[in-house]
C-alpha cells in the first residue's frame, strides 16, 4: 500500500524541461543582474553605493505584486462557474505562497537599505507598515488553504480571500502618495509615467525585473507540481485505505 | 433581500440578548482594554490624552473579534447556516443582516467603551460630527469585513485562531483611518479629518459590496 504513493512522487515530481530552462535563465540572469549592480553600474551622487540595492528591491516588490494579481486572477477564474477548475486554485495558492516569499524578501531588503539610509531597521513608514500587514494578509490566505475543509468549498473560501487580499495591493503602492512618507517615491516611474533611471542603471535594473519574473514563473510551476502531486497522493491513499476496508469486510463476511 | 436582512439581524440579536455574551463577555473585554492600556502606559494623563483615539480604536477591534467570531458560530452550530441556505434566505440578505447584527452590538459597545475612555482618560469631547461620522463608517467597515472573514473561518477545524489572522489585517485601513480621524477630531482640527473619513467611507462601501457579491460563494457547500 505505501510504495504507491512513493512510486508516484518518484515518477511525476520532475518539473518539466521548459520551466528548468525558465529557471535557469531566471537565475543566470540575477547572476548577471548582480554583478552590473555592483561592478559596472557607477554609485549615486547622493545615496553613493547604496543605490546598488536599487537592482534588487524594486524587482523583488514587483514579483510580491505579479504573485499577488496572478492569485487574484486565478481565483477569479475559480470562482466563475464557465472557468471553474481546481487548475486555477492551484495556481492561486502555488503563486500565493510565492508572493508571501516574494514579500518577505521585499521587507528584508528594505530593512536592510532602511538601516542605514534612515539609521533604523525598522520606521512606521506607511509603505513599509502596509507591506508587512500585505505579508500578514497572505499568510492568512496560505492557513487559509491548509484548512480541513472539503477541497471544493477550501477552494471557493481561498478565492473569496484572495480577491478581497488584492483590493489591498494597490493601496500598498498609492500609500507612498496618499500619506506622503519617509519613503522615497517610485524610482522607476512616477505618477505621470516618467522614467527617473537612465543609461547602464536602467539596463541592470530591466534585467533584475526580468530575471525575477522568470524566477517567479519557475517557482510557481515547483509549486504548482508538487499541488497536483499532493492531491494526487491523498487521492491514492484514500483508495488504498477504502480498498483495505473492502478486504477486511470481505474476510468478516467470506 | 433587505427583508431577508432585517429577519437575519433580527435573529442574530435575539440570540446575543438571550446568550448575555455582550453583556458578560464583550463589554467587560472592551473595559477591560481600556484599563490595561491606562496601567501599561502607566497612567500618564499627557501620553493617554494623546493617545486616547488609538486606544480606543484597538478596544473595539479587539472586541469586534469576539462579535465577529460570535456571529459565525451561531451559523455554524449545528450547520444552521446551511439550514438558512435550504430555506431560500438570499445569501447577500444573510450577510447583510449579520452585518446589521454585528454593527448594533459594535455600536452599543462602541458607546459604553467610549464613555469609559472619556472618564479614564480625561478627554474633552470636541468635533462630535467627525467622532460619530467616522465611528459609525469605521462599525460597518468592521462589522462588513468581520462577516466575510467570520464565514470564510467558520465551521474550519482551526476557525478560533486563523479568524484574528486574517481579519486584522484586512480592517487595518479602517483602524488606521479612523483612528487619525478621532485624533485629530479630538485635538481640535476636526477640519483636517475629511480625508480619513474618505478613506473610511471607501472602505465601508467595499466591504459591503464585496460581502453582498461574495457571501453565497461563502456559503456554498
Amino acid at each position: 500500500m505505501t510504495n504507491q504513493p512513493n512510486s508516484l512522487l518518484l515518477t511525476k515530481t520532475n518539473i518539466s524541461s521548459p520551466y528548468k530552462v525558465v529557471g535557469l535563465i531566471g537565475v543566470c540572469g540575477l547572476a548577471g543582474t548582480v554583478w552590473l549592480g555592483l561592478f559596472v553600474t557607477p554609485p549615486d551622487q547622493f545615496m553613493g553605493n547604496l543605490v546598488r540595492l536599487v537592482y534588487l528591491h524594486p524587482p523583488v516588490a514587483w514579483v510580491a505584486f505579479l504573485a499577488f494579481g496572478i492569485t487574484a486572477l486565478a481565483s477569479s477564474l475559480y470562482l466563475w462557474k464557465r472557468t471553474r477548475s481546481l487548475v486555477w486554485d492551484r495556481l492561486a495558492g502555488a503563486s500565493g505562497e510565492v508572493g508571501v516569499v516574494f514579500t518577505g524578501l521585499t521587507l528584508a531588503s528594505g530593512m536592510i537599505w532602511g538601516r542605514p539610509t534612515w539609521g533604523v531597521w525598522w520606521t512606521w513608514d506607511p509603505l513599509l507598515t502596509s507591506t508587512a500587514l500585505l505579508f500578514l494578509l497572505y499568510v492568512g490566505y496560505l492557513v487559509l488553504r491548509t484548512t480541513s475543509l472539503d477541497p471544493n468549498v477550501r477552494a471557493k473560501r481561498s478565492a473569496v480571500a484572495a480577491i478581497i487580499a488584492v483590493i489591498d495591493v494597490p493601496i500598498v503602492h498609492f500609500s507612498v502618495l496618499w500619506w506622503r512618507s519617509l519613503h522615497q517615491p517610485p524610482t522607476v516611474l512616477d505618477p505621470t509615467l516618467t522614467p527617473h533611471i537612465h543609461g547602464e542603471m536602467a539596463w541592470t535594473l530591466l534585467l533584475g525585473f526580468v530575471s525575477m519574473t522568470l524566477i517567479y514563473v519557475w517557482m510557481t510551476a515547483v509549486k504548482y507540481r508538487s499541488l497536483v502531486m499532493g492531491d494526487r497522493i491523498e487521492s491514492v491513499w484514500l483508495d488504498a485505505a477504502l480498498s483495505e476496508r473492502r478486504a477486511e469486510s470481505l474476510v468478516g463476511n467470506p | 433581500m433587505f427583508r431577508d436582512a432585517l429577519v437575519i439581524a433580527t435573529k442574530d440579536l435575539k440570540i446575543e440578548i438571550r446568550s448575555k455574551v455582550v453583556t458578560y463577555q464583550i463589554i467587560p473585554l472592551g473595559l477591560a482594554v481600556v484599563l490595561f492600556f491606562g496601567i501599561s502606559l502607566n497612567g500618564s494623563p499627557d501620553l493617554l490624552e494623546k493617545t486616547g483615539g488609538g486606544l480606543y480604536w484597538i478596544a473595539l477591534l479587539f472586541t469586534s473579534l469576539l462579535a465577529v467570531s460570535r456571529s459565525a458560530a451561531i451559523e455554524s452550530e449545528d450547520r444552521a447556516g446551511e439550514g438558512l441556505t435550504l430555506a431560500g434566505v438570499d445569501p447577500a440578505g444573510m450577510f447583510l443582516g449579520k452585518t446589521l447584527a454585528v454593527f448594533a452590538e459594535l455600536t452599543f459597545v462602541g458607546i459604553l467603551v467610549g464613555g469609559a475612555l472619556l472618564l479614564a482618560f480625561h478627554l474633552r469631547l470636541v468635533g462630535m460630527p467627525v467622532l460619530i461620522v467616522s465611528g459609525l463608517l469605521g462599525i460597518v467597515g468592521l462589522a462588513s469585513a468581520g462577516t466575510i472573514y467570520g464565514g470564510l473561518a467558520g465551521s474550519t477545524n482551526i476557525k478560533d485562531t486563523i479568524l484574528p489572522l486574517l481579519y486584522f489585517p484586512v480592517v487595518s485601513p479602517v483602524v488606521l483611518a479612523a483612528t487619525r480621524a478621532w485624533e485629530l477630531s479630538l485635538g481640535g482640527h476636526a477640519g483636517q479629518s475629511g480625508v480619513w473619513v474618505r478613506i473610511l467611507f471607501v472602505f465601508a462601501l467595499i466591504y459591503c459590496v464585496v460581502g453582498i457579491i461574495f457571501y453565497e460563494r461563502i456559503l456554498e457547500i
